[in-house]
């Protein structure tokens, strides 16, 4: 007996060096935020589509991890006088995976499918008049009327980014997926390794020319050092993908849960890199089309109930993992302001019982939406609805997971008839951090974000934001833009926070910035 | 033999008639909207109308049934909203990790299970007995993620033996595949044995007091001839039905396990489907499961031929 029970330890032993073995090489295990089923980052705008971008496409334009824009695929381009014609030429070098050269054909088509799908696409395209190619390595924009928006549009670094791809591809219609996904960034995707739910495969792009510059954000050099990147899209378990790492079975997990940060911070072999250094911001939505939250005292009363430090100590937990911020652009970034913000700047209860007691509240029941299958926004509802009680409104949290509330925030009908009043939410900053760009300080009434505001005030502010192209006048617009949706109580920020990943200790050269991105990784 | 066969084989189309009506209208009535899940949450209204336009949502729900169960007639399960593939093909990825990882538990499960009901029943009041039903206590009340991570962390954390997740497929080499089983197996497998050992221990106790178990002792046959030859072959109709019962069961529990290790089977497919709304898929993977059910119990009652001569058909 003793001898069997010998035999099979080393049996077991022995598979165990094999496959250790085995793990090593040139290859990046990472576990992602989420599972990518869509390949398509300009029909969804959902984040996993966009880091799959990242990794196979390339951007005319880039995002550092300062906020700033700065050339990508472009070379140098020139403005007009009269900032109408706008002329770009491509660097040298730049190839798609299939072996044909990137011509401006291929950044026209590109921009336009993008231009029919994203917000801000959508309000370029306002502008632009029409494109051409003079040569095969540039390309034109022809602009109606002068815009502040063109580099912030071409630059934006998340959903959906102007991703360029091949003429043929792009010229899919822009509300049908794409099914070829050769792109020109510096990793291949490998279309017959994809098991969705299991795993993604990425492998070295061997002729992708990197700028020169350091890598920052999705800007600078694009070097990839690993052959092979890996994402692993059946690991979802928390505690499953802590112990992965622990065990070297994984080297990074792009956003691990709060809960983890305590035991991951313990293993001498992890370290824990916050490279997304503008992070995330929390919100929380009202319903302007139902009472009581039709009547802006009403909102603004509930602002004021909303502490922010309330929030983020019940949600993340980890004071150096958060920070209150008033603003609605992402404190730190250009547009970020505390103009406006007093009310949810000095929270306090009795301010908003006052505010209740004047707006004529009459106990209309709040129906609070709580996701119970998103751990990262969990605990905001709940947050939410002690702070209402506490100011005076009287509150139903109702339970759901997530993509129940995702249709059911889209309903209009009454709270009572299935609709609702309030929810949470989560950003990352790169997608709220100018006006255009937040979809939440849309006023638009019935064609504005989930919530449906309305104020002619902001959208005519917004439009004219557009239009500056002096930074100077456009941060005085977008402190007047916000302002006014503090006025108004489009929403309320409540919180900033970072998720920052958890790395083995041999992996380096991560890269920072408004995104996760596996260029530049040695291990 | 033959009509019993041909009668149950037919009898399965409207079984599995039933369900894909029911699925079908019950995948409607729950709230949640593909579109708006595949759009991302920035996206909007007319992104998300046209989204939902190009699904065939838009259609009325008659006609939506009417596409859907044609292509079923023609043998097509429909394509995933997210995954732009062939639900049949996303079963076919999918389903070497749930078949390797049932078979394997119901392995390790009956090889273990009938065994100790067969000594327990045996045995009957002594310390084996006792500690098979203390056991069997544990193992029904031990949530199978509990033990899934009480294993990770002595195996494969502590002990370093095995990993902690994941499944590599059979034609990558026998020896990564097995050790990727091992411990979701015995994981998942601990509340089967429970089950299989007390159903055994008591459908051999109770053949253990038949008249022919004490004439085969009387003639001096030895008692694992006794054991196995005479109760156990007796009492093979109950332990049969019990083990076709697990099987069947195995389709959820598989869900459970296969999150704790991090495995691309058909149960994280079903729970992704059903939380992104992807009506085809969750459609297929129900269907595909019924059908398994149908055949589970088929195959279940055919075996009673095997084991008593009794039972004709």
């Amino acid at each position: 007996m003793k001898r069997f029970i010998r035999f099979a330890a080393l049996a077991v032993a022995g598979l165990g060096l094999a496959a250790g073995a085995w793990a090593q090489g040139s290859v990046l295990r990472v576990v992602p935020h989420s599972n990518l089923s869509i390949l398509d980052p300009i029909w969804t705008t959902q984040y996993m589509a966009r880091n799959h971008g990242y990794m196979i496409y390339d951007t005319l334009f880039g995002t550092d991890e300062k906020g700033q824009i700065k050339p990508q695929m472009v070379d140098t381009w020139e403005v007009s006088p009269d900032n109408r014609l706008w002329t770009f030429k491509l660097r040298k070098g730049l190839e798609f995976h299939d072996g044909r050269p990137v011509t401006g054909e291929d950044v026209i088509a590109s921009l336009t499918r993008w231009g029919k799908r994203d917000a801000m696409g959508q309000k370029l395209f306002t502008f632009i008049a029409r494109m051409d190619s003079p040569t095969p390595d540039s390309f034109r924009i022809f602009l109606s009327e002068a815009c502040g928006i063109m580099l912030d549009a071409l630059g934006k670094p998340s959903s959906n980014v102007p991703f360029i791809m091949p003429k043929r591809v792009a010229d899919t219609p822009a509300d049908k997926q794409i099914e070829d996904y050769v792109g020109s960034g510096p990793y291949v995707f490998k279309r017959d390794e994809f098991k969705p739910g299991d795993k993604a495969v990425y492998v070295k792009f061997a002729k992708y020319v990197p700028r020169k510059e350091p890598p920052s954000g999705s800007t600078g050099g694009k070097i990839a050092h690993i052959e092979r990147v890996e994402w692993n899209l059946a690991l979802r378990d928390a505690q499953a993908q802590v112990n992965a790492l622990v065990k070297g079975e994984v080297d990074i997990i792009e956003q691990p849960a709060f809960e983890s940060y305590a035991a991951l911070s313990k293993d001498p072999n992890i370290q824990i890199v916050n490279s997304n250094n503008l992070g995330f911001q929390y919100m929380v939505r009202f319903n302007h089309l139902h009472p009581p939250f039709n009547n802006p005292k009403v909102r603004q009363a509930a602002i004021a109930a909303f502490n922010q430090e309330a929030f983020l100590k019940a949600q993340v937990g980890i004071k150096e993992y958060y920070k209150s911020c008033p603003s609605m652009f992402v404190c730190g970034t250009p547009y970020g302001s505390t103009k406006g913000s007093d009310l949810i700047g000095k929270s306090n209860m009795k301010k908003a019982q006052e505010l209740l007691k004047a707006s004529g509240y009459d106990g209309t029941t709040v129906v609070v939406m709580k996701p119970t299958d998103l751990a990262s926004i969990t605990k905001l509802p709940d947050v939410a609805a002690q702070l209402l009680r506490q100011a005076g409104f009287k509150v139903d949290l109702q339970s759901m997971d997530w993509n129940t509330l995702v249709g059911r925030r889209a309903k209009k009908d009454a709270p009572s008839a299935g609709g609702w009043n309030i929810f949470a939410t989560a950003w990352v900053s790169p997608d709220i951090w100018n006006p255009l760009t937040k979809a939440a300080i849309g006023a638009a009434g019935e064609k504005s974000w989930f919530g449906w505001p309305t104020d002619a005030e902001i959208e005519k502010l917004r439009d004219q934001f557009a239009r500056e192209v002096d930074m100077g006048k456009r941060k005085g617009l977008a402190e007047a833009i916000q302002a006014r949706a503090f006025e108004v109580g489009t929403h309320a920020p409540v919180g900033e926070y970072f998720n920052p990943s958890a790395v083995r200790k041999g992996v380096t050269g991560v890269v920072f910035g408004p995104g996760n991105f596996y260029w530049n990784i040695k291990k | 033999m033959l009509s019993f066969l041909v009668k149950r084989i037919l009898a399965t189309v409207p079984v599995l008639l039933i369900v894909a009506v029911l699925v079908f209208l019950l995948l409607r009535l729950t709230p949640g909207d593909p579109a708006t899940i595949i759009a991302g949450d920035a996206a909007s209204p007319e992104n998300v109308a046209k989204i939902r336009e190009n699904l065939g949502l838009s259609k009325p729900l008659l006609v939506q049934f009417g596409i859907w169960f044609g292509n079923l007639m023609a043998g097509d399960l429909g394509e995933s909203y997210f995954f732009k593939m062939k639900v049949s093909t996303l079963i076919g990825q999918r389903i070497e990790p749930t078949l390797a990882l049932s078979f394997c538990t119901i392995v390790i499960a009956v090889l273990v299970a009938v065994p100790l009901g067969v000594i327990a029943a045996w045995k009957q009041g002594g310390w084996l007995d006792r500690a098979l039903m203390g056991f069997s206590v544990m193992g029904f009340s031990v949530p199978v993620f509990v033990l899934g991570y009480l294993l990770i962390w002595l195996v494969s954390l502590k002990l370093a033996l095995l990993p902690v997740q994941g499944y590599q497929r059979i034609a990558d080499g026998f020896g990564p595949f097995i050790r990727h089983l091992i411990l979701p197996s015995i994981t998942l497998s601990v509340i089967y044995i429970a089950l299989i050992a007390r159903v055994t221990r008591a459908a051999v106790q109770d053949v253990l007091s038949e008249d022919y178990i004490r004439t085969a002792r009387a003639k001096g046959l030895p008692e694992v001839r006794v054991l196995v030859g005479h109760a156990l072959a007796n009492a093979a109709v109950p332990i049969l039905t019990v083990i076709g019962i697990g099987i069947a069961l195995l389709i959820g529990g598989v869900v459970v396990t296969e999150s704790v290790y991090g495995i691309p089977g058909l149960g994280r497919l079903t729970v992704d489907a059903v939380l992104a709304r992807d009506f085809p898929t969750i459609q297929g993977v129900i269907l595909f499961f019924s059908f398994v059910y149908v055949l589970i119990n088929l195959l279940v009652d055919l075996s009673y031929l095997v084991f008593d001569p009794r039972i004709r058909y």
